[in-house]
């Protein structure tokens, strides 16, 4: 949306508790801070962190932001590290929002659906992608760069400069090493690049 | 100027150290908890000297912040809603004898019940308690108003409390911060006999309280805070308090608000504003997170004569947490979204850790318990409390802080022996010793699992009192040492264990069984913790 100059982007970042749904936050924070714009990000503490369902609200905009908490029918994008957990918050995707999603499950219930129907529902969402970040990470060096292969992918849309978040990861994970802010960010651009189809 | 981005939580913090305080005590509890972790963490807090402390519990954070506050200093004590429960005593005595130095107590609550047993509303508190009390809407009004409450605090000689709920607590955003005070000057009640609450001088600082009343009001009305914004649309009136404001706002972005408003976020409420919002309008509506405070007062007994609406009447839900959606739905706004339903999509329960020793724990004492009748654990708050869910459904209450050993006791009177307590190494140095103080003094009959990880972990690993002198401690109330044993939850020592838990179980009195191995996503802190304190022993 950009409307008399109004920009907005509303992102849901989601999956399972301790699967890292922090790290992308982050990034896209760390940008958005150099970018200059508004931003609410929303996280989960507390209880549901110990291997239950977790999301993050992240909110930008070139103008204040009042509410914490996206509306149901505004996100432009669910982020997802998980599956099932992308499909829990599709009454918040606007009429144009996308789904981006890794494809590999965390099964750490004994009920979880067939994964098919799983896919199928994400994939029923117009311009969706459903990404096996883990092993495109794993190529690049580290299946720990999963979530930086689906933020890469939703970078386009995020509609913030993509230098941008190439420096919040070097910001992000420069105390660990240059090795892994390596990997980070060529885990990003791999993102970006399966988006596009390339 | 600068942005920093910071959750709500956050922001308290920063804004407490750049108001000058002394220190800051705290009891883990979500969503309080980042409060105080910022204050731990913060470089500039070290260098100023702050002390930051986690305590047994919140009666004692409070109590420790009011001792700062009569050497003339500001102190804050963090605490989430029902931790106020805890504190509740030294909260309302406080009031009476007042404050010296600034006094902020926070309240976090939780509409919703995201991580807790109930969705108290901390402003009832703060009424009960004749107190001024502060409901920022955003990160930024946080900080500020804890810059104006120590102010407020040292102006009037009074405690301030502190509201906020989840969505502020955990949500971040760019907050602007002010140039940092230095701490007070250690400096005496100008009246030494303050804070001797006997009933001579309760009765005065009572009256002195009630005195202020007005005071405090007119503070509601003059300080900023709250607004009265005028709207051309008499038919309706808004009252709307704390974070609600922010889900009318995100409804009417770029549109102009119909309605005359009433902006709510300090409290004894401003009657004169109210008088005049209501007087210019055909009916009312009050928006509030949290129980209908503002609303119960509106309505009264005798009604104000004209329509209220608001969480009682229907116009929104009952309880629970609000959100845009709810807000924009009173106002007639209908969202276009996919109404989707996956029939196939199963929940996903927070569950223990792999590794996880508690695990180990209950394991064992399942099968030393199946030669029972079920329904005997007593349990209490922490990560274990998820050995409610499958595949262990090993307890059977969770309460409050300490309940477990205390209903055990309770539970053996009544003739369920053995009874059994399942309580963690933290919440037992919170409120369990008491408990185990009562069952010794009568040699009841109950069996104390205390699990011990070494870590408060639910709220993210804060260190735990316990560590270090949890045996100690355990033997001074009065257990014998031949009922009290240290287990080592793991696989390869499950025979063993269970054949301890079978002996006391079997044992006519008071056991108590530690069982030790630290939280597994905390291993490397707990490990430093406890390098730190053999360095001091």
């Amino acid at each position: 949306m950009n409307l008399n100059g109004f920009f907005k982007r509303d992102i849901i970042i989601s999956g399972v508790g301790g699967q890292g749904i922090v790290s992308i936050a982050s990034a896209i924070g760390y940008a958005t801070l150099e970018a200059r714009l508004f931003f609410k990000q929303s996280e989960v503490h507390g209880m549901s962190q110990r291997g239950g369902e977790v999301q993050s609200h992240f909110r930008i905009s070139n103008e204040p932001i009042y509410s914490d908490l996206i509306p149901m029918g505004s996100a432009d994008i669910i982020i997802s590290i998980e599956p099932m957990e992308a499909l829990r918050y599709v009454n918040f995707l606007s009429m144009d929002g996308i789904i981006i999603s890794n494809k590999n499950p965390y099964k750490n219930i004994t009920n979880y659906p067939e994964l098919d129907k799983i896919w199928d529902s994400i994939m029923a969402i117009p311009n969706s992608i459903i990404i096996d970040a883990d092993e495109e990470a794993r190529k690049i060096g580290s299946s720990k760069a999963a979530n930086m292969i689906l933020l890469g992918a939703a970078a386009g849309k995020i509609g913030i400069e993509f230098s941008m978040l190439e420096n919040a990861i070097k910001t992000l994970f420069g105390r660990k090493g240059d090795r892994v802010v390596e990997i980070n960010i060529a885990a990003l651009n791999r993102g970006r690049e399966i988006f596009l189809g390339k | 100027m600068k942005k920093l981005p910071l959750l709500g939580d956050e922001a308290i913090a920063q804004a407490a150290i750049d108001a000058g305080i002394t220190a800051i005590y705290a009891y883990p509890g979500t969503p309080s908890t980042e409060i105080t972790e910022y204050v731990s963490r913060s470089k500039q807090a070290k260098e100023k000297g702050i002390k930051s402390h986690w305590t047994s519990n919140e009666k004692t954070s409070v109590e420790a912040a009011i001792g700062v506050s009569y050497a003339g200093k500001r102190a804050m004590a963090c605490m989430k809603h029902v931790g106020l429960n805890v504190a509740a005593d030294p909260f309302m005595n406080s009031a009476i004898t007042g404050a010296n130095g600034g006094l902020i107590i926070v309240s976090a609550d939780d509409p919703s019940m995201h991580s807790s047993q109930n969705e108290q509303d901390s402003r009832y508190y703060g009424k009960f308690a004749l107190i001024p009390t502060l409901e920022p809407h955003d990160q930024q009004e946080a900080y500020d108003m804890v810059h104006y409450g120590f102010d407020l605090s040292e102006k009037y000689g009074t405690p301030v409390l502190m509201r906020i709920t989840t969505r502020l607590a955990h949500s971040r955003a760019g907050v602007t911060l002010n140039v940092p005070k230095k701490e007070n000057e250690l400096k005496l009640p100008a009246d030494l006999r303050q804070f001797v609450l006997l009933p001579s001088i309760a009765r005065k600082r009572y009256e002195m309280l009630l005195n202020k009343q007005e005071a405090f009001e007119k503070e509601s009305t003059e300080s900023g805070f709250n607004k009265l914004i005028d709207g051309v649309d008499k038919k309706l009136g808004v009252i709307v308090s704390g974070i609600a404001y922010n889900y009318i706002m995100e409804n009417f972005q770029h549109k102009n608000f119909p309605y005359p408003m009433l902006r709510i976020t300090q409290y004894p409420l401003p009657t004169a504003m109210i008088k005049q919002l209501v007087e210019s309008v055909d009916e009312v509506l009050v928006i509030e997170e949290g129980y209908p405070l503002i609303e119960e007062q509106l309505k009264g007994i005798m009604g104000i004569g004209k329509p209220v609406h608001g969480r009682l009447d229907g116009s929104l839900p009952r309880k629970g947490e609000l959100n845009p959606n709810i807000v924009g739905k009173v106002f007639g706004i209908e969202s276009s979204y996919r109404d989707v339903n996956y029939d196939f999509l199963v929940n996903r329960p927070p569950q223990l850790c792999n590794g996880c020793p508690h695990i180990d724990s209950y394991e064992a004492l399942n099968e030393a318990l199946a030669d029972y009748t079920t329904g005997r654990v007593m349990s209490d708050i922490g990560c274990y409390t998820l050995g409610a869910y499958p595949p262990f459904n090993s307890i059977n209450s969770c309460v409050d802080m300490g309940a477990s050993i205390t209903m055990a006791k309770g539970a053996a009177d009544a003739g369920l022996v053995p009874a059994v307590s399942v309580i963690g190494d933290s919440t037992f140095m919170h409120s369990g010793i008491t408990g185990l103080v009562d069952c010794v003094a009568y040699n009841t009959p109950v069996t104390i699992l205390i699990v011990d990880n070494e870590i408060t972990a639910m709220t993210g690993g804060q260190a735990s009192m316990a560590l270090g002198r949890l045996e100690s401690v355990i033997l001074g109330t009065g257990v014998h040492p031949e009922h009290m044993h240290v287990i080592d939850p793991r696989r390869k020592n499950h025979e063993k264990n269970v054949e301890i838990f079978k002996k006391e179980l079997a044992y006519d009195g008071v056991s108590v069984i530690i069982a030790r191995r630290e939280c597994i996503v905390a291993l490397d802190e707990i490990r430093k913790e406890k390098q730190k304190l053999a360095k001091v022993n």
